[in-house]
């Protein structure tokens, strides 16, 4: 069985759809940021992917989810500390709490 | 043609990827979720280490699996009480996440039929990039060479870490 | 000459401006008054030397054999745009320029003087004094003056601070409409200025004076060809010029401000409204003249205008009775007697030196700057007597004001032009130019001279005989007086130079051309009009020596005439119907309507369309995160599904 390219990209897309719903349906804004991950790194895998199926010589891909997971690494630690924030003011992480910024 | 073994090994990494991708966002206890996610990150790295990118799948498991988690872990310990279950999905909202998600499902699927040509690629031959290779590649300033989204990046995350103390710390 | 001392004839009033007008509010009124007056001095000293070196050194800067000549003493180049054009302050020494270094230092001064009397105590003293500053730092720069810009510049500060001093007591509503009035009037006539400036200096490509002046032929010959509506460029940029002219002078129809700016302190009306800013359009002609001489028709235009204007003020004056604004009409009159004898002097007239026109003028403007400023501190002596401005409060005055008496009757002579006083000479002067130029002009000026005896006589006797009113008892045991050393003394000095300043050999000093020019008094003419106003003199008192029923059966038998002269001939009426009814009913209501409701109405609508539109979509902005999610999701999902579609 020869494993192609769209092999790899399903489980991809279905992690990311997995991300999709979980953003859509959770409720607690930590589980809205594993989400949120799960997104990130379905599309890192496709980044790599393409690299190596299709252009295996250079390196784009490859340096585009190196960078993809610092900057997913600096997003979450400052998300955390936002959170954590809000949870200290308001005792709760829940997102539909936190609309006071409309105003 | 691969190996048996390949494909075996493709097999658990892309079944394990679905299953816990799926748990993750439909287990109620948070900190489960978390524990899937870590999974969902190894069996990434997994996949990164059998498309022969041996760095970017350590870097992976360092970051992701030994960085982020663990923040998650311990932003769940301070700010969940404790046996707090998240509360039951309305059945309704349910199912609008996931009208959400097989809609963008659908979209990108639409988007990879009309570019089936490449999706049958196989897999070229290609050997692993040596630490040197890597290393000229980030750190070069010529052709295909980032040392200037290495900076920005490096930068980036110590503006993340001034900021993530000003934000998270004790008034 | 050393460029120190007229450097310093400009930079002490401005520099006494700036401290009186900085400083002034935490000084004493003796102190500012003091200061101002002593600044005055200086400058009074300084520009009596400067004149007499012109006049009389014999430096060969100056005088060239018998010719006297046009000095620059400085032209710093202030602006330099481009190469060809740059904006220069100077300084300019010829004829014209140093007997007006004469002629506003000396007035200046004496107002100095007076006000410290006649201020004395009022609210605001120093900032009065840190204006007549302002004004004499601007008469002088305007009359030495290098180029036309300068005067210009000059023109507008003497504007200004002539604003300024007419709105001094700037709670009286008059006061306050009247500085408005004569600022927006004169604003008016000076946009013609510019204009003329600007049409004059496109053509000649310079504003320099001297280069324009010495040598018209090739300011003609630069016009070579140029015309428009059927007159000549040259004709419009004089007469455009001259309309500025018109404006600060007060000439028909822009005569308006002046009678109203009488609401401004009395010694100010002497120095501004009647000595030296309102010659300033007959100086702007003579320092033009040589081009003037280019084009009749402008001469003639100065000629009518002035003729009527000359005839009309003194008709106004006959029936006012208000005494500063029959004196306002006496200054039109006269300044429009300059105008004249301007405008007379053409070279068409071969009868006469050519020059004698110019030269009567501004011997003219020496002499009556000097007795019309004496009629105007007389006046506020009487005023500051009797508390009124009109002579109906007055009568009999001889007996209780003899100094204000005397000095009076010797400016009422002066100007009537009586011999041996100034008003004599130079009014002959005038009269011989008009004769010379035509019978029909001399005539009318002659009719126009035997008024003005017959209105300056009638203010002298009501004022100073007529009737002799209760004092005692209309004023709680006041009785009217001369006033103190302070006011008396200028009095007493103007008055001494009405009467000596006609036998100045006003020929030898200013002349258009520097020739010299001896002025030889034609006794025929002379005679008749001296007849003429003694005649008048009789006639007015005949009618107001004593108090009777003449006076007022006369006005009664023509009152229509009476009422009409009375009301101005209705100009402010006219002006009034012109402002309110034509231009603010008929152009600017409508302007304004569709300002309001067009312009602001698009504008309102706009708003009302966003406000609107924004409260209908504000709902999006509920705050919850997930819901943007959704609309981000929905819209990427279609725009996807819409690149496969065109794609496709």
């Amino acid at each position: 069985m020869d494993i192609t390219l769209i092999w790899y990209l399903v489980p991809s897309l279905v992690m990311f759809c997995c991300g999709v719903y979980g953003f859509l349906t959770r409720r607690n804004m930590i589980a809205m940021l594993i989400s949120l991950e799960l997104m990130l790194n379905a599309v890192d895998i496709n980044f790599v992917v393409f690299n190596r199926f299709l252009f295996p010589s250079s390196m784009e891909g490859w340096m585009f989810t190196l960078f993809g997971i610092a900057i997913a690494a600096a997003e979450t630690a400052l998300a955390i500390a936002i959170i954590i924030n809000l949870f200290r003011v308001s005792k709760n992480i829940d997102v539909r709490d936190t609309t006071k910024m409309k105003n | 043609m691969e190996s048996v073994g390949s494909t075996i090994g493709y097999w658990i990494i892309a079944l394990a990827i679905v299953i816990f991708s799926v748990l993750t966002v439909t287990t109620r206890k948070i900190l489960r979720a978390a524990t899937y996610l870590l999974f969902v990150l190894f069996a990434t790295a997994a996949l990164y280490f059998k498309l022969d990118y041996e760095f970017l799948g350590s870097v992976q498991i360092a970051v992701y699996a030994g960085g982020i988690v663990v923040l998650f872990v311990f932003a769940i310990l301070l700010t969940t009480h404790p046996g707090d279950n998240s509360e039951r999905l309305a059945s309704r909202k349910r199912v609008l996440g996931l009208v959400g998600g097989i809609a963008a499902a659908g979209a990108c699927a639409w988007a990879l039929c009309t570019r089936c040509t490449d999706m049958f690629t196989s897999l070229p031959a290609m050997s692993n990039p040596t630490m040197h290779r890597i290393g000229e590649a980030m750190l070069g300033t010529g052709y295909e060479q980032y040392l200037l989204p290495f900076e920005a990046v490096s930068v980036l995350l110590l503006a993340c870490i001034i900021g993530g103390v000003v934000i998270a710390r004790k008034r | 000459m050393d460029i120190t001392i007229p450097i310093l004839i400009l930079a002490i009033p401005l520099f006494m401006f700036l401290l009186l007008g900085l400083a002034g509010v935490k000084m004493s009124h003796k102190l500012a008054g003091a200061l101002g007056t002593l600044g005055m001095g200086t400058v009074l000293l300084l520009s009596y030397y400067t004149a007499f070196t012109y006049f009389f050194s014999g430096n060969p800067e100056f005088v060239d054999g018998t010719d006297r000549l046009q000095a620059v003493l400085f032209n710093h180049t202030w602006l330099q745009f481009t190469p060809a054009l740059a904006i220069k302050i100077g300084f300019l020494l010829d004829p014209i320029s140093a007997m007006m270094l004469v002629v506003i230092p000396t007035i200046s001064f004496m107002v100095h003087v007076y006000s410290l009397g006649y201020m004395h105590g009022e609210k605001g003293f120093q900032r009065y004094y840190a204006f007549l500053s302002l004004f004499s730092f601007s008469m002088l720069g305007l009359v030495v003056a290098t180029n036309i810009f300068q005067m210009y510049i000059f023109w507008e500060l003497v504007g200004a601070s002539s604003f300024l001093l007419i709105g001094f007591f700037y709670t009286l509503p008059s006061a306050v409409s009247a500085c408005k009035k004569a600022f927006i009037v004169t604003r008016f006539a000076d946009l013609g200025f510019l204009i003329g400036i600007l049409v004059l200096s496109y053509f000649t490509r310079q504003l320099d004076f001297l280069p324009m002046t010495q040598n018209p032929s090739a300011v003609l010959s630069s016009f070579e060809g140029a015309s428009f509506l059927g007159a000549s460029a040259l004709t419009w940029a004089l007469v455009l010029i001259f309309v500025g002219g018109m404006g600060k002078s007060a000439m028909l129809p822009l005569h308006i401000w002046l009678p109203d700016a009488m609401e401004g302190p009395t010694p100010v009306s002497a120095l501004i409204h009647a000595a030296t800013m309102v010659v300033a359009g007959v100086y702007l002609v003579a320092r033009l003249f040589p081009l003037y001489m280019l084009e009749d028709a402008a001469l003639m235009f100065i000629t009518v205008v002035g003729a009527a204007t000359a005839f009309y003020a003194a008709m106004v004056a006959c029936a006012q009775i208000d005494i500063k604004r029959i004196l306002a009409f006496s200054t039109i009159s006269q300044i429009a007697f300059m105008m004249v004898s301007l405008g007379v002097a053409s070279k068409n007239n071969v009868a006469i030196h050519e020059g004698l026109g110019y030269m009567a003028s501004m011997f003219h403007l020496f002499t009556h700057a000097m007795f019309k400023a004496l009629l105007f501190l007389g006046a506020g002596a009487l005023i500051h007597a009797v508390h009124s401005n009109n002579y109906t409060a007055m009568g009999g005055l001889r007996k209780y004001m003899p100094v204000t008496h005397i000095t009076f009757l010797i400016g009422c002579l002066a100007i009537a032009g009586i011999w041996p006083f100034a008003g004599f000479f130079s009014k002959d002067e005038i009269l011989a130019a008009c004769f010379a130029n035509g019978t029909f002009w001399g005539l009318w000026m002659m009719m126009v001279a035997a008024m003005t005896a017959f209105y300056m006589f009638r203010m002298y006797f009501l004022i100073f005989w007529w009737d002799n009113p209760d004092y005692e008892k209309e004023h709680h045991g006041h009785r009217p007086h001369d006033p103190g050393l302070a006011m008396s003394l200028p009095l007493i000095f103007l008055a001494v130079v009405s009467t000596v300043a006609g036998f100045i050999p006003f020929g030898e000093l200013v002349t258009f051309d520097g020739h010299e020019y001896h002025i030889h008094i034609d006794w025929t003419i002379a005679g008749l009009s001296m007849g003429v106003a003694a005649l008048s003199i009789a006639f007015a008192a005949w009618l107001y020596m004593k108090k009777n029923d003449k006076p007022q059966r006369m006005a009664d038998s023509v009152r229509w005439l009476w009422t009409a002269a009375h009301r101005r001939f209705y100009w402010d009426e006219i002006y009034l119907f012109v402002t309110r009814r034509i231009i603010f009913d008929g152009i600017c209501k409508p302007i304004a309507w569709f300002d309001r409701h067009i312009i602001d109405g698009t504008m309102d609508g706009l708003a009302f369309v966003t406000n609107k539109a924004s409260l209908a979509i504000k709902g999006f902005q509920s705050g919850k995160v997930q819901m943007y999610i959704w609309w981000y999701l929905i819209g990427a999902v279609v725009l996807g599904l819409i690149t496969a579609v065109c794609v496709l």
